[in-house]
């Protein structure tokens, strides 16, 4: 009983708080006080919660792997992938092999995905060791990769050979469409499995569970050796070399990684989307999640998986319910896309220029 | 030589958070004297310099007691700039030049002579143009003063490593009042026949009235040119000699003399023994900056504590980093009879041997993560310990469970002060930040440990407890351990040998017990009486 109320007095106490306070950040003390002021401004207005709470969590599981895709390159020192697009693209590249075939269900949905992993592993590869040429710059690099890469791609939606009709474009029959959709074949699949309602909140199972079992297997996978040695490699490279860790292999390791889970993020996120969008539309696929993983707490320095989750959590419900939320306010005026800039490209300005020293 | 002094310093005391580093100097220059300043590694002889010409590091860590004189009267030094306006000229060991620039133009920068146009009556004079005739002219006699030829237009990164020291020279001797040159360390990156002709161009400086001070550890190069000798140590000024009046010996025995208290060691129950080596390196160049092996032989005894020593820049640090793969090296390694691969640290850590390296923030330690991960990563990387099966055959896990229960036993076997193996080691302080060192490197169980600087950078009361950590390890686990360390003292303290190392190769092997005059004339590279070992 004694222990109790000490260790009570002692969660209270200032340097607790104070403790707390510096492990949360202020930033997302900030993001958290904004939401709860929406939430309380949505209940205000008399908006439907329970419609904004839904539209969340699906957001939450749709972007969840791209944010996710953050963390190997992070944890290992080669900083965020701004090249996310080139996983995204490999992803769009399944998908649209499944539809070719005209597979449905979670055939067509596994089947995108098998067919998106190995293309990804492999351009994975190159990509990494391009970033290794451009050590210090990678993230920069990375940008223009990513763009690069949705520029190519374009001549190859339009040239490559695919058949269904419900691809093609319907003068000419030659080269894809700009949006498939995939109402016919996988559209919400993972959304759907085992949903239910609770207090009129619709809870995507699926794609939460989907979520969630990449995340338990990040987390586990930094507890394995090479997982390790990339959370090693990241802190301090010299000590990693002196343990005797191939630095090279780590940092090529953890862009694969990012690049397989950018892939499997793109699938995810087409069947909650129920559309494959083709040519510029991955552009600037990786600024929200990069400002996502920043919002939970990443910095160049560190990031967990919890990091992750926490980022795409609150960075979707923000977005998500500021655009409602800002639309009823303010009558007519659409500030929410510009909401959504500001706070996004303001996150990573703000976490890029706030690198800490050592 | 005349009597009155051109610089004087009186009673300088100076202190680094409490550390004093310089204790009551009193230092006096005539016009044209050679003035050498002699001491060890941290004896003192940088923050004097740094003193005299007005760094700020003096002044950022809150100023210096007593006074510097000049002509009789005591003037204020608070930057560089003012330090040349007094006629005090300084010629860093790294040079200060802009590769791209001719000489003429390095030595000139800034002070250019110019001549107004039309532009500049408008503008003011910072848009005056150069006058090169004035300029070439101020250079040639610069370089004349030197005694040195060459072209005042050739582009100074295309100059060889020692002529650029020269046009460093040049430019102190152009500035109008040098009156004393002060000379860092000058003919650190020089050959012997380039020091040479630095030292001849210093005496013809000497003879022109420029006082030089002179600061080195070359004893051989005091010896050659210098009117005055004062020799540093621990921060004191222990004697100033005429040269006539002294010896090599005599300065080398001021300069590391001071009692070594060898405690009595624990005995052993085998004595290492010159037979039974268990690594030997051969020809080993190591390409460290700034701490270049070249060509080292060396026979390390199982079972010995080996010291290596020397002074810093001779390439005693660059040994153990080149073994452990951590910088490019060269040469023969061979461990029981079976030679290691070189440049690959996972072999050096597979052939049992470990490293606790110089530079603890930046090599030895994961400065966020927990001591426990801190000192279980190592083996986790290169020995699978701490890990646990899975259901998923060939798939491992961290085992929680067994790090923190080694974490928790090692904490209380080398005495960590900390407030459990979960605590960041960036909040420990540097003793306890070493022992996290120590711990990771034990826990490979090694059969050779290699040590460097292991005291670097922290307490008094935390060095003797690290030595102690050495001596525990030699003796109760049998471990081999070639610890390198700048402080001859703490090397005397509990090793069987020390190797000396100089210019990237061993000028000999002492006892310990030896005296102060051999170990003094065998760290500035002469050969003492008689070697041992």
């Amino acid at each position: 009983m004694e222990l109790n109320m000490s260790k009570v007095k002692s969660i209270c106490s200032p340097s607790h708080l104070r403790n707390f306070y510096e492990k949360f950040g202020l930033p997302r003390l900030i993001i958290c006080l904004f939401l709860l002021g929406l939430f309380i401004l949505a209940f205000i207005m008399k908006m439907d919660l329970t419609i904004l709470l839904s539209a969340s969590l699906d957001r939450i599981g749709m972007n969840g792997l791209l944010v996710l895709a953050m963390l190997p390159t992070l944890v290992t020192g080669v900083g965020l992938n701004f090249g996310l697009p080139v996983g995204f693209v490999c992803g769009l590249v399944g998908g649209v092999i499944s539809m070719e075939y005209d597979l449905t269900g979670f055939t067509g949905l596994f089947t995108a995905m098998l067919c998106a992993l190995p293309l990804a592993l492999l351009t994975g590869y190159l990509y990494a060791a391009l970033l290794e040429r451009v050590r210090g710059q990678e993230m920069m690099v990375g940008t223009y990769v990513g763009f690069a890469v949705v520029a190519g791609m374009c001549i190859f939606w339009l040239t490559a050979p695919f058949k269904n009709p419900s691809m093609v474009w319907a003068i000419g029959g030659k080269g894809l469409r700009v949006t498939l959709t995939l109402y016919e074949h996988y559209s919400k699949i993972l959304n759907n499995f085992l949903a239910f309602k609770l207090f009129g909140v619709n809870i995507p199972t699926g794609l939460l569970l989907f979520f969630g079992f990449f995340c338990w297997l990040a987390h586990l996978f930094f507890r394995t050796r090479t997982g390790m040695a990339m959370v090693a490699t990241g802190a301090n490279p010299m000590y990693a070399m002196s343990s005797g860790i191939n630095v090279r292999r780590m940092r090529y390791i953890s862009v694969m990684m990012s690049n397989a889970l950018a892939a499997l993020g793109a699938v995810v996120y087409a069947q909650s989307y129920g559309f494959l969008q083709l040519y510029t539309a991955p552009l600037y696929m990786a600024f929200p999640a990069v400002a996502a993983a920043l919002i939970g707490g990443a910095t160049l320095k560190k990031a967990t998986v919890g990091h992750i989750i926490i980022g795409a959590v609150l960075f979707q419900t923000l977005l998500t319910i500021a655009l409602p939320v800002t639309q009823t306010v303010l009558q007519g005026t659409d500030i929410s896309e510009i909401a959504r800039m500001i706070i996004s490209n303001g996150m990573i300005l703000y976490a890029l220029t706030r690198n800490e020293r050592g | 030589m005349p009597e009155f002094s051109v610089l004087e310093l009186k009673n300088i005391t100076k202190s680094y958070f409490g550390n004093t580093v310089l204790k009551g100097i009193n230092l006096s220059v005539k016009p044209g004297e050679i003035h050498a300043i002699v001491g060890e590694n941290g004896a003192g002889k940088s923050t004097l310099m740094n003193l005299i010409f007005g760094m700020p590091v003096i002044h950022d860590t809150g100023g210096f007691e007593g006074d510097i004189i000049m002509d009789g009267q005591v003037v204020k030094i608070n930057s560089p700039r003012q330090a040349m306006e007094l006629g005090i000229g300084m010629v860093h060991q790294e040079f200060m030049l802009i590769p791209g620039f001719t000489v003429m133009e390095n030595i000139k920068l800034n002070r250019e002579p110019t001549k107004p146009n039309l532009v500049s009556k408008i503008l003011g004079s910072n848009m005056e143009t150069l006058d090169y005739a004035a300029m070439r002219q101020d250079s040639i006699r610069a370089l004349e003063k030197l005694g040195l030829e060459i072209d005042e237009n050739a582009y100074v990164s295309r100059l060889p490593v020692g002529y650029m020291q020269f046009v460093e020279i040049a430019r102190e001797i152009d500035k109008k009042r040098a009156r004393v040159i002060v000379f860092d360390e000058p003919t650190a990156v020089l050959a012997e026949s380039e020091a040479n002709h630095l030292i001849t161009a210093m005496k013809r400086l000497a003879e022109q009235g420029i006082s030089i001070l002179f600061i080195t550890h070359r004893l051989d190069e005091v010896m050659a040119c210098s009117d005055t000798i004062s020799i540093l140590r621990d921060g004191e000024l222990v004697k100033t000699l005429t040269r006539e009046e002294t010896s090599v010996e005599e300065i080398a025995e001021l300069m590391v003399g001071r009692k070594v208290e060898r405690g009595q060691l624990p005995s052993r129950s085998v004595e290492p023994d010159d037979d039974d080596i268990i690594l030997e390196l051969k020809d080993l160049t190591v390409e460290m900056p700034g701490e270049r092996v070249r060509g080292l032989d060396l026979k390390v005894r199982r079972g010995e504590i080996l010291g290596i020593g020397g002074l810093a820049g001779q390439g005693k640090v660059g040994i153990a980093n080149g073994v452990m793969g951590l910088y490019p090296a060269t040469g023969e390694v061979i461990k029981d009879g079976e030679a290691l691969k070189l440049n690959d640290p996972k072999a050096a850590l597979d052939a049992k041997m470990a490293f606790v390296s110089e530079d603890r923030r930046g090599v030895g330690l994961l400065l966020d993560e927990s001591i426990a991960v801190n000192i279980v990563l190592t083996s986790i990387e290169a020995q699978n310990k701490f890990l646990r099966r899975t259901i998923l055959p060939g798939v491992h896990l961290l085992d929680q469970k067994a790090v923190r229960e080694y974490a928790l036993k090692i904490i209380k076997d080398l005495d960590i002060r900390c407030t459990g193996p979960n605590q960041p080691v960036r909040r420990l302080s540097g003793g306890n930040q070493q022992k996290v060192c120590l711990a990771r490197a034990f826990s490979l169980e090694p059969e050779i440990l290699w040590v460097s600087e292991p005291t670097r950078g922290i307490d008094i009361g935390a060095k003797q407890l690290v030595l102690d950590l050495l001596v525990h390890f030699n003796r109760e686990y049998g471990m081999t351990i070639i610890m390198t360390s700048s402080e001859l003292n703490e090397l005397r303290r509990i090793c069987d040998r020390i190797a000396l190392v100089y210019r990237g190769k061993v000028a000999g092997i002492l006892k310990p017990d030896a005296s102060d005059l051999d170990f003094g004339l065998m760290i500035s590279g002469k050969q003492p009486v008689k070697e041992v070992g």
